[in-house]
């Protein structure tokens, strides 16, 4: 009888790991590869040439009107000049303290929401959603403790666009889970009703939606009941977001196999148990990519607001550029506004990305 | 064992009570006339070509399918639409299925805990003991911290049998429990399904298990098409078939 011996692993050959291996296998694998290759590297040589050449190496840095310009590169003094209207707003300068407080306590719960070593991260996503917005509201819009008011009216910028970009990601979510809920319940009026919300928010543009906040809900209110222009654009933005974000939880919910569904009900568990124990945390991690996209869509269309006349980053970086004594900085103006609105949605992205990949490892 | 059974037959309790039960999909007429009843502590085989009814029928037993006329009773009470009946139903039924079922997203351990906790309101100390002991039972203790996913098919099966226990039910349902298995696994599953059935657990498993039907049933059903075409103790079905569409379904699975 012979016996049975596995043979030794053995490493790969050497010209097929590494770097090397990898630009062989990747970049100059073939004649048309190789051409790409050269072609792509072109681009991007004529790209950064330009970008370090206009952006840096002749652009200006220092002074405060638009006279200290040489204007053979960049000029960044123009952004400097405005940067405090870009972030804030006509947020009063003095107060500004309160709008950078909100900003870095968001930064520390978005820290320790993704830094992994951090513990508690149930409790301190349930602060970021509840508590936080509540601080936040009442540090930014004052009229207690001492605090100056700061009307909504004054809120703009940066700030202003991250205001209604978390309060419409935070809100619309729950409005989406009840109506893909309702979407999939056994009961015909909630399933109409869900179907006609669902479809209806989908059908109209989000302009339409704005417009409609800001002169058609006023005619619903009763009379003396004035709800000023930003929560309104809230609402319009929150159940429009609210109907995409059910479209998106369906899709997960969905993708749950039968089964679960079967052996939570065979084991007794209640509609809500059953959903909230079993069907929702399977399907959240589904979503995941979905949510994100829907989030940085979100993000980037509050922008729309300043058709009713809220000023968020894009409109006051225009409203800048029109400025008689600051004329010609669009390209730095509009580059400016891109990079912000860039890096918060690449982030985004990139957190997705991560839980994504832990969530999958913790349960394989 | 059957004349045991039969000595003692009046003075049981009747667990399960299936009168006239009839069921449509659709236009499909898929159980016709369905009358089973079933003793505290009696073992049920239920076989019967593909389509025949043996999943719904069972199902229809906790109410994972409507059945549209009849009565069906459990240990007193009564599935209708009431919820709180339904809920009550399932408490004390438990349910194996082909493929498992199993929350991947739960250890096995909190898979066990869950429905007690939270459907029986157990504390979770208590919980996690007695999910230990029924993981014990089914000898897969060592696996209780990890996901199902890591786990192969006849562990994830035994797994879901504890996981059923754990609520302490009156009767457990099994359907087709080892199909979904390699020839393997098959026995570590049967094994544990015949200890139950030794410590007396009501159960009814749909199967083709015939080796199992024999050692295990008290009585063996024969479904087709919707109908019961035969029921008798193993030995009288299995040696001494009455009809011939049962005589024709043995000789094709115990033949093959
Ligand atoms: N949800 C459904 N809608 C329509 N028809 C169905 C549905 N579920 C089952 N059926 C049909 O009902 C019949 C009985 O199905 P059932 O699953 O009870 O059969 P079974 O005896 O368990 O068969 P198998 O051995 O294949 O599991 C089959 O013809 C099947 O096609
Ligand atoms: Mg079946």
């Amino acid at each position: 009888m012979t016996t049975f011996t596995p043979k030794p692993d053995l490493p790969p050959p050497p010209n097929t790991v590494g770097v090397v291996g990898w630009v062989r296998a990747n970049l100059f694998n073939s004649v048309p590869n190789i051409i790409m290759t050269f072609v792509g590297l072109y681009v991007i040589w004529l790209a950064a040439y330009w970008i370090i050449d206009w952006g840096i190496l002749k652009a200006d840095f220092v002074g405060d009107k638009a006279s200290d310009c040489s204007r053979e590169g960049a000029c960044w003094v123009f952004i400097q000049a405005w940067f405090d209207r870009f972030i804030y707003g006509f947020f009063p300068d003095e107060e500004i303290w309160r709008v950078n407080v909100v900003f870095v306590l968001a930064g520390i719960l978005l820290a320790a929401l993704i830094i992994e070593a951090v513990p508690h991260k149930g409790k301190i996503a349930l602060f970021s959603l509840i508590g936080f917005p509540i601080i936040a509201f009442f540090l930014l819009h004052g009229g207690w403790f001492g605090l100056e008011t700061v009307e909504t009216e004054k809120w703009g910028g940066l700030m202003l666009t991250l205001v209604l970009a978390v309060v419409g990601i935070v809100a619309s979510f729950p409005i989406g889970i009840a109506f893909a809920l309702g979407r999939r319940s056994n009961m015909p009026i909630i399933r109409s009703i869900s179907i006609v919300y669902i479809e209806f928010w989908r059908g109209v543009p989000l302009i339409t939606v704005l417009f409609m906040a800001s002169v058609m809900l006023p005619l619903f209110m009763t009379e003396g009941t004035d709800l000023n222009k930003l929560i309104r654009a809230m609402i319009g933005i929150t159940l429009f977001q609210g109907a995409y974000m059910a479209e998106v939880v369906r899709g997960g919910l969905q993708a749950i196999p039968k089964g679960q569904y079967e052996a939570a009900d065979a084991l007794g568990l209640s509609y809500w148990q059953k959903m909230g124990l079993i069907i929702l945390p399977q399907a959240l991690k589904l979503m995941i990519p979905g949510i994100v996209n829907t989030f940085i869509a979100l993000f980037k269309d509050t922008s729309l607001v300043l058709i009713i006349g809220l000023f968020d980053l894009l409109s006051i970086v225009q409203s800048a550029l029109t400025n008689p004594d600051w004329p010609g900085f669009a390209t730095e103006g509009y580059l400016f506004a891109g990079f912000v609105f860039w890096t918060f949605c690449f982030g985004m992205s990139r957190y997705s990305q991560r839980l994504e990949a832990k969530l999958n490892t913790s349960h394989r | 064992m059957t004349e045991q059974n039969a000595n003692t037959e009046a003075a049981r309790k009747v667990m399960i009570e299936m009168r006239n039960v009839n069921k449509w999909y659709g236009q499909f007429h898929v159980l016709k006339d369905i009358n089973l009843t079933v003793y505290k502590g009696e073992r049920i085989v239920i076989c019967g070509p593909s389509g025949s009814g043996k999943s719904t029928t069972i199902r229809c037993i906790n109410r994972l399918e409507e059945h549209q006329a009849g009565d069906i009773i459990v240990d007193g009470t009564e599935l209708t639409n009431d919820l709180k009946n339904i809920e009550q139903i399932r408490r004390e039924v438990g349910m194996v299925f082909q493929h498992f079922n199993l929350f991947p997203h739960l250890t096995v351990l909190q898979n066990c805990t869950l429905a007690p906790i939270w459907v029986r309101k157990m504390p979770q100390k208590e919980a996690e003991e007695i999910a230990m002991k029924y993981l014990e039972r089914v000898k897969i203790p060592q696996q209780a911290h990890k996901y199902p996913g890591q786990l192969s098919g006849g562990q994830q099966q035994r797994v879901a049998i504890a996981r059923s226990l754990c609520m302490n039910p009156q009767v457990m349902l099994f359907d087709e429990p080892t199909s979904a298995l390699d020839p393997e696994m098959i026995k570590e599953v049967l094994d544990v399904m015949i200890e139950l059935a030794e410590e007396g657990m009501t159960m009814i498993c749909v199967t083709h298990e015939m080796g199992f039907a024999k050692t295990v049933a008290d009585r063996v059903i024969f479904m087709d098409q919707g109908q019961i075409v035969e029921e008798n103790n193993p030995h009288e079905f299995f040696d001494n078939p009455q009809n011939e569409r049962t005589k024709l379904f043995l000789s094709q699975i115990l033949d093959h």
